[in-house]
């Protein structure tokens, strides 16, 4: 009996590794754009991740049914689970690097530790990586950087805004001097990130500031929330990413921390985590990137065909929600990055070098939005050599118990002190790595 | 058949102490260092090397040094993933500190360096066994990660934490592909398994497995206690340390020392279970498990999903890839308790009986 078994296991054994080497790469079909997907669908943050490349899939596969692809050109794409771990994440890069004659068009890692792990691959792959709202925030210096792009705004912006807004709500800036701020962060890559700059504004502006971590995942802050209450802050920045920040608002309201003295990052501020808090959530505000909720022709279109003709959406509750329309921008800025690039190079795919011009010369202007149907879904996208970027724009919601609402306009932080400090910390980056910097012909 | 050793002779005291006593055996050694060293470079594309090979080799390597601390001296720790930290950070600032530092030199200070923080945490092995001990590593696995990330020094006041390895060049030879890294790769753990496989048949090696086997008995005998285990801490953790500047700046590229944490301890320690506890090719067959087999089962699903025509979501394949994965484990332990090595084992035995069992 246990022979038996031992020789099938054996058997099993050898078949799954056989099938390594034995199963081809699915061939992707020639002519067609490919693009390579890193995604997490599993592990402590799937949730979030389910979410974002959800709505990247739906919205490639609205551009293939309505518009017959790009000029033409169809999109495929393969997604590769990295479970937001680094060596996973790279294992999928090597894989979907090969996986097309033109290369994966654009990377989004969607996780900080995978984007320093690429950051000096990519150059020798000439493989565009686009981080949006997270990642390396120097590589807003496309000078030094210039395959990385973190577009929209970087995380110093988003500090220096959420700075500004907390002003805002003490009824000006000035009137800081004194104040108690802490940040509670995630201990990792993405939650020391915005550390020098808040520093910097401490100083210049006078309030104190108290970091204070939370170990990965996040799902235990008794003894952070201990130390916040001891300390008596008057505004609490919460740095979160996943099941850290339900926990974080729910431990606030244990502790008795007004959440309307709680401002969120663009990470903490979808409805995965205000809904799992439960009515803890309300009050709370957080910055975003962009707006969540079904009102935009192009959320109306994704529903229409993708969902209801082709039946092949990704998850029909989740249509609307923040993150998934951040997938759906994510996916639409890439497409423009092609369209762009088209335009130079002729309509055929484009290759990594080609996808890279097409990113820093990128103009989605608010009339191309509103043509696109995103309207004011997210603030105008235009990038430059010097400006990997864009806007810098942030806008603050706040979490009512049922739904996010913009309490603000699109506004935007200490641009020149973060260009200043950018310049700075690349110009470091360059020194240490041997990097002229310069721009990179068309 | 295939393993019959009648009519090899051992006919001095050298040839019966050799590490491979059978022919067969080094025959197949020499083939498989052959094709490691001559045909796979050859052969293999970029993706088998660096997302298959190299985590593949560095995992061997630590799984190997925690074998030598778990397997054969006895002593449970759950700190593997923190002396790779230290082997990986200080080799960082060996590097960076000390101008012209060869990066060898600087994988062997920073093994030097594991050796000295895994016999401090050591210590209390001598005092308690088992469990506790593994609770008492376990201090090591969250004292140290913590430790190099609140100190910005280590990082070099990095903002986020992370150390950006320096290109690796060996006597003005720059190691820069992934054919060249894997090579540099293979001769250092294909050196260092070599010194472990003679470790454990010398003296050291032998006060090891007495004192896993009974550590009164040991101690009866005339085997010190203190000196061995602290031996096994020291050698266990410079391992380790090698392995985590390799995965540091061969492999990864750059790291943060979160990455080191309580989880991928856990996976080396899987390694050593299911490749086989206190044999050195085991630590290689666990690691091939525990690394290659989840991306087996990431291309199997999706390719047996079409076969069946299927259209499955993309999240349902990595659930199932997980349950697929951790039914195996399960499936593994309760078949074959003693691991890969000793499934090897018995396939051997078979071999020298085919056609004919009895």
């Amino acid at each position: 009996m246990t022979k038996h078994w031992k020789r099938s296991l054996a058997v099993v054994l050898a078949a799954i590794m056989g099938a390594l080497v034995a199963i081809p790469a699915t061939a992707q079909q020639a002519g067609t754009q490919f693009v390579g997907i890193t995604g997490y669908r599993v592990g402590p943050y799937g949730a979030n991740g389910a979410a974002l490349f959800g709505g990247f899939i739906d919205y490639l596969n609205l551009v293939n049914e309505r518009d017959g692809g790009v000029n033409g050109i169809k999109l495929t794409w393969e997604e590769c689970e990295t479970e937001y771990v680094v060596a996973k994440g790279l294992e999928c890069y090597e894989r979907l690097k090969t996986r097309s004659p033109t290369g994966p068009t654009a990377i989004h890692p969607m996780s900080t530790g995978i984007t320093y792990g690429l950051v000096d691959k990519i150059p020798v792959d000439k493989i565009p990586l686009i981080t949006w709202g997270y990642g390396r925030t120097d590589a807003t210096d496309g000078r030094v950087f210039p395959w990385l792009f973190p577009i929209l705004a970087n995380y110093w912006d988003g500090a220096t805004a959420i700075v500004k807004f907390i002003g805002e709500k003490e009824g000006g800036v000035e009137k800081l001097k004194g104040k108690k701020i802490v940040l509670l962060y995630h201990d990792s890559a993405y939650g020391k990130e915005p550390h020098p700059v808040l520093e910097a504004e401490a100083k210049k502006l006078g309030f104190e500031l108290k970091l204070i971590p939370v170990p990965h995942p996040g799902n235990e802050q008794q003894s952070q929330w201990l130390q916040i209450r001891q300390y008596q802050p008057n505004w609490v920045i919460l740095w979160g990413w996943g099941v850290m920040t339900a926990t974080a608002l729910q431990t606030a309201q244990k502790t008795g921390f007004p959440r309307d003295k709680m401002v969120g990052n663009w990470w903490a501020g979808s409805e995965i985590d205000t809904i799992a808090a439960g009515p803890a959530a309300t009050g709370y505000y957080s910055a975003s990137l962009n707006l969540g909720g079904k009102g935009y022709p192009v959320v109306k279109d994704i529903d229409d065909i993708v969902y209801k003709k082709m039946n092949k959406g990704s998850k029909a509750d989740l249509i609307g929600t923040v993150l998934w329309n951040r997938g759906v921008a994510a996916a639409m800025l890439t497409v423009e990055a092609v369209r762009t690039a088209q335009a130079k190079y002729g309509k055929k795919p484009m290759t990594g070098e080609q996808v890279r011009w097409g990113i820093e010369n990128l103009d989605v202007n608010a009339g191309r939005l509103k043509a696109l149907g995103f309207n004011t879904m997210l603030p105008p996208v235009k990038l430059s050599c010097e400006d990997h970027g864009g806007s810098g724009l942030v806008r603050f919601q706040q979490w009512t118990g049922t739904e996010w609402r913009a309490t603000t306009d699109w506004m935007s932080g200490d641009r020149q002190m973060v260009r200043k400090m950018v310049e700075e910390s690349a110009a470091r980056y360059a020194a240490e790595k041997n990097i002229k910097p310069g721009c990179l012909p068309g | 058949m295939f393993y019959r050793e009648a009519g090899q002779f051992k006919t001095s005291y050298a040839a019966d102490q050799q590490l491979f006593p059978i022919r067969q055996d080094r025959i197949a050694m020499l083939a498989l260092l052959v094709l490691a060293v001559a045909v796979v470079p050859l052969i293999a594309s970029n993706y088998v090397l660096t997302a298959i090979l190299l985590p593949f080799l560095v995992f061997a390597l630590a799984a190997l040094g925690l074998n030598i601390l778990t397997g054969y001296a006895g002593q449970l720790s759950l700190g593997t993933a923190a002396f790779m930290a230290v082997g990986a950070v200080a080799a960082y600032n060996f590097q960076l500190r000390i101008p012209g530092m060869p990066v060898l030199g600087s994988f062997v200070l920073g093994g030097l360096t594991a050796a000295l923080v895994g016999i401090g945490f050591g210590l209390p092995s001598l005092r308690i066994k088992g469990f506790y001990l593994a609770v008492a590593t376990l201090a090591a696995q969250f004292f140290i990660p913590w430790l190099l990330v609140k100190v910005s020094w280590f990082s070099n006041n990095s903002s986020s934490g992370v150390i950006s390895a320096q290109p690796v060049v060996i006597l003005g030879f720059a190691f820069d592909s992934p054919v060249r890294k894997y090579l540099l790769v293979l001769a250092i753990v294909a050196l260092m398994a070599l010194a472990a496989k003679n470790l454990v048949r010398s003296s050291i090696g032998r006060a090891w497995m007495a004192v896993r086997d009974m550590d009164v008995a040991a101690e009866v005998i005339g085997i010190r206690i203190m000196r061995t285990k602290l031996i096994a801490f020291a050698v266990s953790s410079f391992y380790c340390g090698v392995a985590g500047a390799l995965y540091a700046s061969v492999y990864l590229g750059s790291v943060e020392a979160d990455g080191f944490n309580l989880d991928l301890s856990f996976r080396i320690l899987f390694m050593v279970i299911i490749g086989g506890v206190g044999s050195i090719l085991g630590s290689f067959l666990g690691a091939a498990f525990i690394t290659l087999m989840p991306i087996a089962l990431d291309r199997l699903l999706p390719w047996a999903a079409e076969l069946l025509n299927l259209n499955l979501p993309a999240g349902v394949t990595s659930m199932v890839q997980l349950v697929v994965f951790g039914a195996l484990i399960i499936l593994f332990l309760i078949v074959e308790p003693h691991g890969l090595a000793r499934l090897w084992q018995i396939g051997k035995e078979k071999l020298r009986l085919w056609p004919f069992p009895y």
